[in-house]
């Protein structure tokens, strides 16, 4: 006879459930939406993060001082200690390669042109092809150093081909698809390159180019490396040396940049690896500051959605007196009525729940290619975490409705005085 | 029953009927029916109030963002051309053109060269306005009294190794150094040594090359006082630091794009829980309704009533809901932020005239499936 009821309920006053469900199911969408954005939004914007560049350096142990003066290098470049290029691809096999976005090599050597002496030239990796293992891939400055622009075509790593610093380039009164002598050697100038520093009074060359100028193949004087990174919190900030074994593995399975730095410095012998502070240190309350935001309207959509949940349920709901007086009349104890109004709701709430969740997600797909020009990855969890609260917030909206038209006497309900 | 002599009782209500007597229904609905009238109007509070807080979130949280991007530090930098020292007033000029929206501080560079013979490079500046810049040095203790320097992890190695006094060389004049605190950046800095710019001037008699300046404006603004200040110092370079300015811009608008997607998500929910909880209460009147129609109330008059009824209820809805929608938006400004988020008050009409129009649109829809009702049909609860 239950049954019976709630399937003819349903039957009979398809618009008014219609109503309610879709109700239910926007509520839910909404819901599913910013919970799903919400959760993978610290990711994204941690991968946003990484146009601020690298937030690691890797330098030889045995370094000398820098001797650097607004981003020149004054140090003659034969001085000092190099890392060993065939050591790079060796990062993909540390524990956190995966957030490692990628690394740019740097070798700056000193070249002259024709009347130009004392030239920087900075040898890089652009966008070079590496293997380590199974795996193949790119990485360099177009990776570590979004913010260099080119006027003209990126150089070929495995070319000699140039790049020309702005500055440099109007000062010699040289363009794109021009010739420039290297140290006694022709030179193609591909492209014109603009980064806003120190690069614009250079000539920036493929490493190899470097090297061989250098006459030392393999040598590289520091290593940039982008990676993703966990913000700083206690742990981070003590000593690794003074933990225990287990605080130790704690700290070396969380991606604090000093822990991939330290695995870096494992991972490259005779190297010495180093947070970059300024944009190690504040991506972390970046990130915070935003994923706290999110957090909130999260919050906040919750309960807008919460509510108008409730709203649709008590509206149709407190359109059923006539109904409930009936069954009143008839013989029906309150809490049978508010047993089949709340079996109606759980029905309706898990209908709507999982066309919600189905609905939303595709929403949450939609913002994430739409903004983030990725997928937002939807966790499993949250599908019952979805369906639990869509069925208590139908439960909690219908529950005052309920309770007063069940209190409501039969007499008036049914004279049609309500 | 001492009631009024007829005839002024009919000259008054000739002298206003209509509106006396609307005036009346429209109060006497709401006082009456109390419990819907105020469910009704609590979904209006909550709407309104869930849009000022999503809209003013939306429009603050730029200047919020701006100010932890500017832990980031400097994002313009002047500097002397072909290693000359700045003009002398430089530094006011730049101040004058910041008017306190940013932090501007010089910086002087030498090689010096450490007692046995290595060079270093040594930098001259305002090292209380260093720390509110570059917030991101890790510094054991700052300098305080003169002749105390700040060295650099790396130049420390080198210069003095067990923190004892040290002396560097410039052009044959030599100074006595405490090295106060050891300073840790991952970055040039730690091969270099700072010194107060007071000191450093005495010593080696260079001035600064170089101003670092933190502007906390949009980046139009940073745009317009790049432009102002290339104009005033025309021996010196003025570029952004397009690292920082890029990051930044990137960071903020996807941030930008995420809340003002939620935003309309969330408003529009609100917006739906408002249209169905006013249908629901303007249909459970179809009495009220019908008795009009009965008296002969004309359908305009109706669809007036109701109306204004709607357009009341949104209005109050808006306002009330702005107060407490600023108060949420403020909260969470003060929670995630640590400043609250200032009122827009640009955002009112924008939320009064929104719920006003879901008022009216939800009032609407059940008027107009009535109409074609017959009142005697309504009245008998059919």
């Amino acid at each position: 006879m239950f049954g019976r009821l709630v399937y003819e309920s349903f039957r009979r006053q398809k618009r008014r459930k219609l109503l309610a469900g879709i109700a239910i199911t926007l509520g839910v969408g909404v819901a599913t939406a910013m919970l799903a954005v919400a959760t993978d939004i610290g990711d994204k914007i941690s991968r946003e993060l990484r146009t601020y560049g690298a937030n690691l350096i890797v330098t030889p142990q045995e370094d000398t001082l820098d001797i650097q003066i607004g981003g020149v290098d004054l140090k003659p470049p034969s001085d000092g200690t190099y890392l060993n290029e065939a050591d790079l691809p060796k990062i993909r096999g540390t524990f956190w390669h995966h957030n490692i976005v990628g690394f740019a090599p740097m070798l700056p050597v000193s070249v002259h042109t024709g009347a130009a002496t004392n030239l920087t030239l900075l040898g890089t990796y652009f966008s070079k092809r590496l293997i380590f293992g199974k795996e193949d891939f790119a990485t360099g400055v177009r990776i570590t150093h979004p913010w260099w622009k080119v006027q003209g075509a990126w150089p070929d790593d495995n070319s000699s081909d140039v790049l020309l610093g702005e500055s440099l380039a109007a000062r010699l009164g040289r363009k794109a698809g021009g010739e420039i002598e290297i140290s006694g050697q022709p030179h193609r100038i591909v492209g014109i390159l603009s980064t806003g520093g120190a690069e614009d009074n250079q000539i920036v060359a493929p490493l190899a180019l470097a090297q061989q100028i250098l006459g030392k193949p393999g040598a590289v004087r520091r290593l940039y490396v982008s990676a993703m990174t966990k913000p700083e919190d206690a742990l981070a900030r003590r000593d690794p040396k003074s933990m225990n074994p287990e605080m130790y593995d704690r700290w070396y399975c969380s991606p604090y940049a000093a822990s991939i730095a330290f695995q870096l410095q494992e991972a490259i012998p005779h190297s010495h690896a180093e947070q970059i502070r300024q944009i190690a240190q504040n991506e972390g309350t970046v990130l915070s500051r935003i994923k706290g935001l999110m957090l909130l309207v999260t919050l906040a959509a919750l309960f807008a959605s919460a509510l108008a949940v409730s709203a649709a349920m008590a509206t149709a709901i407190f359109e059923r007196r006539t109904e409930v007086g009936l069954m009143k009349a008839l013989g029906a104890g309150s809490i049978s009525v508010a047993a089949l109004f709340f079996a109606e709701a759980l029905l309706l709430a898990l209908i709507g729940g999982v066309v919600g969740f189905a609905g939303g997600s595709l929403l949450a797909r939609q913002i994430g290619r739409s903004i983030f020009n990725s997928q937002i990855t939807i966790e499993p969890v949250l599908f019952p975490v979805i369906l639990g609260i869509a069925v208590i917030v139908t439960f909690a909206g219908s529950a005052m409705a309920i309770r007063r038209a069940v209190k409501f006497d039969p007499v008036y309900a049914l004279r049609g005085e309500a | 029953m001492s009631s009024p002599p007829k005839s002024a009782l009919i000259n008054r209500r000739a002298g206003k009927p209509h509106t006396s007597m609307f005036l009346r229904m429209l109060m006497r609905a709401a006082v009456l029916r109390r419990g819907r009238a105020a469910s009704a109007l609590l979904a209006m509070v909550v709407a309104a109030a869930v849009a000022t807080a999503m809209l003013n979130l939306y429009v603050d949280v730029q200047a919020k963002l701006r100010k932890e991007f500017r832990n980031y530090g400097a994002n313009i930098v002047v500097v002397a051309k072909d290693g000359q020292a700045l003009p002398a007033d430089a530094l006011d000029k730049v101040n004058s053109a910041l008017a306190g929206h940013g932090l501007a501080v010089p910086f002087a560079y030498v090689v010096a060269r450490t007692s046995d013979g290595q060079s270093v490079v040594v930098s001259g500046t305002n090292l209380d306005q260093v720390r509110k810049l570059d917030s991101w040095w890790s510094v054991t203790a700052w300098p305080n009294t003169t002749h105390d320097a700040l060295v650099g992890a790396r130049a420390a190695a080198v210069v003095s190794p067990q923190s004892k006094l040290f002396d560097l060389t410039f052009q044959e004049r030599i100074i006595h150094l405490n090295p106060a605190g050891t300073l840790r950046t991952g970055a040039s800095e730690d091969s270099r040594i700072y010194l107060s710019l007071n000191d450093f001037v005495s010593w080696t008699g260079v001035q600064p090359s170089t101003i670092e300046i933190a502007s906390s404006g949009s980046s139009e603004e940073v745009d317009a006082l790049i432009q102002q200040l290339s104009q005033a110092l025309p021996a010196a370079e003025v570029r952004p630091i397009r690292q920082i300015m890029e990051g930044e811009a990137h960071v903020l608008g996807k941030t930008r794009a995420t809340l003002a997607a939620a935003a309309i998500l969330i408003i529009a929910t609100a917006a739906l829980c408002v249209l169905s909880t006013l249908i629901g209460w303007v249909f459970d009147r179809r009495r009220d309704f019908a008795i009009m129609k009965a008296l002969g109330a004309s359908e305009r008059l109706i669809s007036g009533f109701f109306a204004a009824e709607a357009a009341a209820l949104g209005a109050v809805g808006a306002i009330v809901g702005f107060g407490i929608g600023v108060g949420v938006a403020a909260w969470i400004g003060r929670v995630n932020f640590h400043a609250p988020v200032v009122p827009r008050f640009n955002v009112l009409p924008i939320v009064v005239v929104g719920s006003i129009a879901v008022a009216l649109i939800s009032a609407v829809i059940p008027i107009f499936l009535l109409r074609r009702v017959q009142p005697a049909m309504i009245l008998r609860g059919e």
